[in-house]
């Protein structure tokens, strides 16, 4: 386990090694290629946990870098509507970057490194969860904000109180788009170095390893439909007035 | 970094020169990105205005974004090439494993294409159907003088989105050996000393990119009805409620 772990990590192709006395073959052997194997699952599940640890990391810390951006941001547009077009405008051009393009671009800042591609992602993600606040906060209707400011709401407990709460299923909608497509993207900082399960598929690729190249990208599909699927939950646990709404 | 040496690159008539210059990989990629979308257009458009004018396959058009948008590009293509079929065989003027990435462009490019049309034509409002109905229209005639002429700017939208859509993806193809820009990207990155031909590429990649969202965006403008003017109030509410509709569609999956 530990001599097919290292000869992972070299990038070497496991079927260089004599298969195990008393075993078969095992099926990523070069000679039978299988695209599905439970062998390959067994003998490298560490580097597959790891490379899926690595994917949500960097996948959840673009998300929450983009969200910890487009707040402020999304707060500064609706006090100034005059820089909404610069801002929306700005942030779709650079959405426009393809990252196999924008990754590069970001490497005289900030090198071969997760930050790269952490940084490349949030720029991403800040583009649709600007749009989504936006919409979602212009989605309160404006009697609910009189009938709050005529309770004695300042400004501030208006928006954490009333405001955002409301907005929450546009966002949390927002928010699901920008982790999918994350997930995906994730996979292109392998030009950096850097890609979780991109690694894999790239390596896959190149060495033409079936079974690494299949689990690699089923793996990247489920992952995005987890977390898919986990963000639903929170908008489901954090709305609970839409739920009764619809039900009543 | 040197930026200095980037730009010398750029400049240089030489690097846009020869089989894997600048010029070729631009022809090609430009090449693969018209072919794919006007096989995506022509797929796409016929299934979703079809779909949104008789109201059904709502469910179709969400899923298939939603599908698009958790495939990985990257991932798709490289197990495209490494199929026995497509492959990673020659194809034609699109260059190598050419079929493996024209095949990925479309996956990628019917999603938005067919969502925005469907939209689009199931946007149109019912009574104005119903009203060309009443004046003895024909359902193709419904279709050609009511709901196309409505739904052509959210069709459009769709297109532009698909267009960078595409362009991104041909630019991912270079990692799995295909065409295109992307293998000045992938080639200066395997390479130390041609760092700044990597950044070269990428501003070029990123420069067009820029260049087609906008040529789509003044297309998009010119099929637009503009808001102001005179017509009944219902027409007025149609073109607000198309207008924010558009607003509200950002382009849903990066590449």
């Amino acid at each position: 386990m530990t001599l097919l772990a290292a000869v992972s990590q070299a990038g070497v192709h496991a079927s260089v090694v004599a298969p195990l006395p008393g075993r078969d073959t095992p099926c990523y052997a070069k000679s039978i290629n299988d695209w599905i194997c439970g062998d390959y699952l067994r003998d490298r599940r560490d580097e597959l946990v790891e490379a899926t640890t690595s994917h949500v990391q960097i996948t959840v810390t673009a998300v929450l870098l983009g969200l910890a951006l487009a707040v402020p941001l999304a707060l500064l547009v609706r006090r100034l509507p005059r820089l909404e077009g610069v801002v929306l405008g700005g942030s779709t051009a650079l959405y426009t970057v393809p990252s196999l393009a924008l990754f590069p671009l970001l490497v005289p800042l900030t090198g071969l490194t997760t930050t790269t591609v952490v940084i490349g992602l949030a720029l991403y993600c800040l583009t649709i969860l600007v749009r989504a606040l936006l919409d979602g906060l212009r989605a309160v209707p404006d009697d609910v904000r009189d009938a709050a400011r005529g309770l004695g709401f300042g400004s501030a407990r208006l928006l954490l109180r009333v405001e955002l709460p409301l907005a929450l299923p546009v966002v949390l909608t927002g928010l699901r788009v920008a982790t999918v497509s994350t997930v995906a993207l994730t996979t292109v900082g392998t030009v950096v170095s850097e890609g979780g399960l991109g690694r894999l598929i790239a390596d896959g690729k190149n060495t033409q390893f079936n079974a690494e190249l299949l689990t690699a990208s089923v793996l990247c599909v489920l992952l995005a439909l987890l977390l898919d699927a986990l963000l639903v939950l929170v908008q489901r646990l954090s709305t609970p007035w839409a739920r009764r709404a619809r039900t009543s | 970094m040197d930026l200095g040496a980037m730009w010398d690159f750029l400049t240089d008539p030489a690097s846009w020169q020869g089989p894997s210059g600048l010029g070729t990989q631009l022809v090609q990629q430009l090449l693969l990105t018209v072919t794919a979308l006007a096989v995506a257009a022509g797929v796409g458009l016929p299934i979703a205005l079809l779909a949104g004018h008789h109201g059904r396959g709502g469910w179709l058009a969400i899923n298939l974004s939603n599908l698009g948008r958790a495939v990985p590009t990257f991932a798709l293509l490289a197990l495209l090439a490494r199929f026995s079929w497509p492959g990673s065989a020659e194809f034609g003027p699109y260059g190598r494993a050419g079929l493996a990435t024209l095949l990925a462009l479309v996956f990628f490019a019917l999603p938005p294409i067919i969502a925005q049309a469907y939209v689009a034509v199931r946007e149109v409002p019912e009574d104005l159907r119903d009203a060309a109905r009443g004046l003895g229209h024909s359902e193709w005639q419904v279709f050609r003088a009511v709901e196309w002429p409505l739904a052509l700017p959210l069709v459009v939208s769709g297109l532009r989105l698909a267009l960078v859509q595409v362009w991104a993806t041909a630019t991912i193809a270079a990692l799995v050996g295909g065409p295109g820009l992307g293998n000045i990207i992938r080639l200066g990155f395997a390479d130390l000393d041609r760092r700044s031909q990597a950044l070269a590429g990428a501003l070029l990649v990123a420069v067009v990119a820029l260049v087609l969202e906008s040529a789509g965006a003044l297309v998009q403008r010119a099929v637009t009805p503009p808001h102001a003017g005179g017509g009944s109030p219902r027409r007025n509410g149609r073109r607000m409620r198309l207008g924010s509709a558009q607003s509200r569609a950002p382009r849903e999956e990066p590449a």
